[in-house]
């Protein structure tokens, strides 16, 4: 019997889990992959929102202030990257000036600090290549840029620390009312029982919603297009780029990426299915339409990957957190669409109070809130870095050449707790495979480190976990037993 | 820091064979550095013949005809190391590399020579939408996987894109019993060999898609299938020409680009066309002293060419290093007209040609009967019949000191494709 089971390991179950792990009580994450951090936390904007934006009095607005105000703090404490770069709404006509003057407004009551009506010129002084006939911006010197997979798995790291258990791949298949009370959570791998369930289901969550409650709720998936420019691309911008939203819709951003790169997107696109992240012709071509319009001469033929993203839309346009009315100690994260990133750490906070409070959990004397990251060699000098490879001799070894990641930077992810169990599971936690030749020579590497790594065959080892083997047999040499092991 | 005459940043055909030209000029104090666990670079994986028919004037394997020139570097007893990536040049030829039993290290080189061959264009550069799963492959990794590891990415396969590698794939896949759909090329033309068009695709009754590509990838874990559509003069898809291929990988041949994070870095002044540096007579980058040759300098199509090249930017590398620091005066910039898209070199100083110098370019599109011309000033200096060219093949011509010897005033040097 847990106390609490979370159902879903994106950031939002994952900052749940890590924030109730400071309590006394048995807390699982149940996931359906074979990682965190799989849905729609592995494919958004990666930006922390400063909050002038979400309706003020909204759920949506309160979290998302308090997630930015936390989250300088909280990147030292979890080791992972964040930089506050600050982000510009630009207009470009007359309308647009009164729609950022009434963000503005709703910015300074939702208490966002620092934001500025800015001329035009301080704009070109600022950002050069924003694209001409800008009228007025509105600054937001709180915004900032995070890297999502290292926030999700970082939470989850030192939930795991703090002695949450985490149960991958493992589908939730349906939730009912526990004979004992509680509630038994039903999955591919047998039937779990617990005091109270956290529903982080992202795109599902309306689906285990409707399980429990007689008040239903509505997910509509609404689909982001992406396009990732290399380094090369890095400084057309320093800070996040956006166009006031207007009749015409949102505009896409134009944003620099905690790791250098420029990230371009998103589209908005509602889908029927809660699994279709692909991107579609029509979606980037309308991205790279877009793109023009906040700034100029954004190299597009620098791209190097493009990737799609669902956001869990629900009807209200609202989070809906805490307890569901009409399910005791059944909790929702539901509707958790943009800015949901940037809310994440006080929802993870809030929840986990608010439920420790109805479970009567203890706080923790040895609640380890410090985590520390994967060791980045870059970062060191030449000396420490030869003193590393003299004890470690496996960081004296690149595997990735784009981003210069070395063997021992992939080691230290598949073996570290929740580490990392197939190839996109390293390429989140240390960027292999993410730089400009896309995998293309340290996919034989990184496959040879992961099947040693987990004794398994080469052929066994997987992109993303499921079917998504990267080898389908033997060449006739081998299989007729001459091959070269 | 340790001081080295020479130090060639790839261990491939390009730096092997800089090398040993190196040396046979006079320099013996000279190390390669290779980032891969064997010398010998792409060629390792390249288990087909054809290669050697000019340098060695015999069809070879790729690992024998590697094997070659890291036997002549073993008895010139050149020093090299292995698994060694350089981190950095500065652009007074500070080179730092690591390895694991070294760690972290500083070369102070007299001169460099940049051979870092090329990478292939990924489908993210193509920007093809659809799902993401595993299954689609550069040619390039596919064939690392196949011929020297054992293992098949995948057994029904279509090919995107028909440069080289993808054509050597098609054959490769089908000999180890992989059903392979078809060969999409957006271009009305293909981008490889014509001998590799025959061989590894007529010859096996696979289908080659002119102007038609992928323009979908389906399948959530596994590729389960791509979408084809014809595309128009602008090459962009025609709608109502899309068919299914049902497959379980998409192998990508669609392009090389030279690898030139380190040269940039370093500040060496860039081609617009070829993705290399821009290179004077000798081979020379805008930073003296520091040489380029093989596919990091342009994609070549024969390594044979590549061999040719790097000789000569070794023995340049060596002259160099010999006579001291020689001030570079800025030649004459090679002038294209009719064809060509680049030239390497990009200028000529006349008073430098001291051998015969080899101008390769491309053309770019499909070109039949011409001529292929090298003016010096007014005076036509070579004039060659070409009945095809494609951009797909590397053409030169040869300039010769006793052509330049009757200009001592020369003020422009053309490359011209003429009508016949």
């Amino acid at each position: 019997m847990y106390d609490v089971i979370v159902i879903g390991g994106g950031v939002i179950g994952c900052a749940v889990a890590r924030y109730l792990s400071a309590y006394t009580g048995k807390v699982c994450v149940v996931e359906r992959e074979g990682d965190v951090c799989c849905g729609t936390s592995k494919a958004n904007s990666a930006l922390i929102h400063a909050g002038f934006d979400a309706p003020h009095g909204s759920a949506m607005a309160y979290y998302n202030v308090k997630g930015s105000q936390m989250m300088p703090a909280l990147a030292k404490e979890l080791d992972i990257p964040f930089r506050r770069n600050g982000a510009l709404v630009l207009a470009f006509d007359r309308q647009g000036l009164e729609r950022l003057k009434k963000l503005y407004d709703n910015g300074i009551k939702n208490g966002v600090e620092g934001l500025e009506l800015i001329e035009p010129q301080r704009v070109y002084e600022m950002e050069p290549n924003v694209a001409p006939g800008v009228t007025g911006a509105l600054y937001a010197p709180t915004a900032g840029i995070v890297c999502p997979f290292l926030m999700t798995i970082a939470f989850g790291e030192n939930a795991v620390a703090n002695g949450v258990e985490f149960r991958l791949n493992t589908e939730v298949t349906g939730v009912t009312k526990g004979k004992e009370g509680g509630w038994t959570v039903q999955t591919r791998a047998g039937a779990l029982h617990t005091r109270a369930v956290v529903n982080a289901a992202g795109v599902y969550a309306d689906l285990l919603h409707n399980m429990v409650s007689g008040k239903k709720l509505h997910i509509t998936p609404r689909r982001g297009d992406y396009c990732l420019l290399d380094h090369t691309a890095s400084g057309i911008v320093e800070r996040t780029i956006f166009q006031v939203p207007g009749p015409e819709g949102k505009g896409v951003l134009v944003t620099p990426t905690i790791h250098d790169n420029i990230l371009l997107g998103p589209t908005a696109i509602a889908v029927d299915d809660r699994e279709g992240n692909n991107t579609t012709a029509a979606g980037l071509d309308e991205l790279l339409a877009k793109v023009g319009k906040t700034v100029s001469n954004v190299p597009t033929r620098q791209v190097i990957t493009s990737f799609a993203g669902l956001r869990a839309s629900e009807d209200g346009r609202e989070f809906l957190v805490g307890e569901v009315e009409d399910a005791p100690f059944f909790f929702d994260c539901a509707g958790i669409e943009s800015p949901g990133l940037s809310s994440a750490p006080a929802i993870g906070v809030e929840l986990a109070e608010t439920i420790a409070s109805r479970l009567g959990l203890d706080k923790k004397t040895d609640w380890k809130p410090e985590r520390i990251g994967i060791l980045d060699p870059k970062k060191l000098t030449m000396e420490k870095r030869n003193e590393l490879i003299r004890r470690e001799p496996a960081y004296g070894q690149i595997i990735c050449r784009c981003e210069m990641i070395s063997e021992g930077e992939i080691l230290d992810a598949i073996r570290r707790p929740l580490g990392a169990t197939n190839f996109d599971g390293v390429k989140r936690r240390v960027r292999t495979g993410m730089g400009r030749c896309q995998a293309g020579f340290c996919s034989p590497r990184v496959m040879e480190l992961l099947a040693k790594e987990l004794g398994i065959g080469l052929d066994q080892v997987t992109k993303s976990g499921g079917a998504s083997r990267f080898i389908l047999g033997h060449t006739k040499e081998r299989y007729q037993g001459g091959g070269r092991r | 820091m340790k001081q080295t005459e020479i130090v060639i940043v790839g261990g491939g055909p390009a730096g092997l064979a800089a090398a040993c030209a190196a040396y046979d000029a006079g320099v013996k104090d000279i190390l390669i550095l290779e980032r891969d666990r064997e010398l010998g670079g792409i060629l390792n994986q390249c288990i087909h013949n054809g290669f050697g028919l000019q340098t060695f004037q015999e069809e070879l394997t790729g690992p024998e005809y590697a094997h070659r020139f890291m036997e002549m570097v073993q008895q010139r007893e050149i020093p090299y190391l292995l698994n060694t990536m350089v981190l950095d040049i500065t652009s007074d030829k500070v080179v730092t590399a690591m390895n694991r039993e070294d760690g972290v290290f500083q070369v102070q080189a007299g001169a460099i020579v940049l051979t870092m061959g090329c990478r292939e264009r990924s489908r993210g550069a193509l920007n093809t939408p659809g799902y993401r799963p595993a299954g689609d492959y550069s040619a390039g990794t596919a064939q690392r996987l196949v011929n020297m590891e054992g293992w098949m990415p995948g057994k029904e396969v279509v090919i995107l894109g028909s440069g080289d590698i993808g054509l050597i794939m098609a054959r490769r896949m089908t000999l180890e019993g992989a059903k392979v759909r078809c060969v999409a090329e957006i271009m009305p033309y293909s981008g490889g060999l014509k001998r590799n068009i025959v061989q590894c695709l007529e010859d096996f009754d696979i289908p080659l898609l002119l102007s038609h590509t992928v323009v979908d990838i389906h399948g959530k874990e596994r590729v389960t299938g791509v979408t084809i559509a014809q595309v128009d003069g602008n090459l962009k898809p025609i709608p109502g020409t899309e068919v299914d291929y049902p497959c379980d990988t998409l192998l990508l041949s669609v392009g090389l680009l030279p690898e030139n994070e380190l040269s940039r870095a370093m500040g060496v002044e860039m081609a617009p066309v070829t993705g290399g540096p821009a290179v004077n007579e000798r081979l020379e980058t805008s930073i003296p002293g520091v040489f380029a040759a093989g596919n990091v300098l342009h994609v070549h199509d024969l390594v044979d060419y590549v061999s040719q090249e790097a000789s000569e930017a070794g023995r340049n590398a060596a002259e160099f290093v010999n006579g001291g620091a020689q001030a570079q005066k800025p030649g004459i910039p090679v002038t294209l007209q009719g064809g060509p898209r680049y030239s390497v070199p990009c200028t000529i100083d006349p008073g430098k040609v001291q051998r015969d110098l080899v101008i390769r370019f491309r053309v770019g599109s499909v070109m039949k009967n011409r001529f292929v011309s090298l003016y010096l000033d007014e005076e036509r200096v070579i004039h060659r019949k070409r009945p095809v060219m494609a951009p797909g093949e590397m053409e030169q011509v040869v300039l010769k000191p006793e052509m330049l010897a009757k200009h001592p005033e020369l003020k422009q040097i053309a490359v011209c494709i003429e009508e016949a």
